[in-house]
């Protein structure tokens, strides 16, 4: 193999969620390792700041609401050879006190709307043979939890449960599918959450983690090795990126 | 906006402390029972019942259960 397998050269990566965050760091590091990249959001002004960062050409943006928009999607997009499901909502509520149009919400969010488009991307073959699948599943719901977390740790475990599957059912096309359990990261999203803490806990949180809070940009490169053909023999995977959050 | 209401609502977040040692100077915070979750319930009993949202800063700021009730009465 005379071609690094860590580029993403001649791909063309799907990336959702890419207005902000987590997707918008993949969908840059992405471009800047060759790929194409189709970026989807909500937002159209933060998916054309995402759009105006890529390197490279033949890249795409498609405003779409994941939520009503997946026929439209699946439609437009051409095939694919790799898909991060960036795309999810944080909600923080005690269990007792959770409404059910949020737990719904969430579920919806971070757990049908993914799936649903994946499922859609391989009825309508819209991924390549060689493919690689890779869901931004989280820490939370699958290796800790905290409280008032119950709607993002279920919609959280429920895709590293469905990704061992749809890693089986797809392992005769040679499609991986993977899924990264990221630990406390800075984002817009846990700009919420982290408000909610006074400095001092703050500092006290991030001690928990032996190299600090994440970046977008940590999440992203571990993407990028799942997207790529260094990790071709990877599949069904939860792939825990925490800064050694969870050894102790 | 009513106090005693208020206080009725704000004491039925907790298990074992009688709605009897509730009162608009109460200082919830030493209440032996209250923890981080306490703090989320009643920002969801607020939202719930008064339709309207009090920030982690606005509770973090008040100490009695007067002040929350001033915080919300203020929104309502």
């Amino acid at each position: 193999m005379s071609e690094n397998p860590f580029l993403l050269r001649q791909k063309i990566i799907l990336v959702t969620g890419a207005s902000s965050g987590i997707g918008r760091e993949t969908a840059i590091q992405c471009s800047k390792m060759g790929a194409a990249v189709i970026i989807t959001g909500r937002n159209p002004a933060r998916l054309a700041q995402t759009m105006s960062q890529l390197e490279g050409t033949g890249h795409q943006m498609l405003i779409a609401d994941l939520a009503t928009d997946l026929n439209k999607i699946s439609d437009l997009v051409p095939i694919v050879n790799g898909v991060v499901h960036s795309a999810g909502i944080l909600s923080l509520s005690p269990f007792t006190h959770l409404p059910e149009d949020e737990l719904r919400n969430v579920m919806n969010a971070n757990f049908f709307c993914p799936v649903l488009l994946t499922q859609q991307l391989l009825k309508n073959k819209k991924m390549n043979k060689n493919g690689s699948i890779v869901f931004i599943s989280s820490l939370a719901g699958n290796v800790i939890a905290s409280k008032g977390n119950s709607a993002y740790c279920a919609s959280k475990s429920a895709i590293s449960g469905i990704v061992k599957v749809l890693a089986l059912e797809q392992a005769s096309r040679r499609i991986r599918v993977n899924c990264i359990l990221p630990g406390m990261v800075k984002t817009e999203m846990m700009g919420s959450f982290l408000s909610s803490l006074t400095p001092e806990q703050l500092g006290e949180d991030e001690k928990k983690y032996p190299l600090g809070y994440g970046k977008p940009q940590d999440v992203a490169n571990a993407a990028i090795y799942l997207l790529s053909d260094a990790s071709m023999w990877m599949t069904g995977a939860s792939l825990v990126l925490d800064g050694g959050f969870s050894l102790q | 906006m009513d106090l005693t209401e208020f206080i009725k609502h704000f004491a039925e977040q907790f298990d074992d402390e009688p709605l009897t040692n509730f009162a608009p100077e109460t200082r919830f915070r030493n209440i032996e029972e209250w923890d981080s979750l306490h703090a989320m319930m009643i920002m969801a009993m607020v939202n719930e019942k008064y339709k309207v949202k009090i920030t982690p800063e606005e509770l973090k700021n008040s100490q009695t259960v007067a002040e929350v009730f001033e915080v919300v009465k203020y929104k309502v």
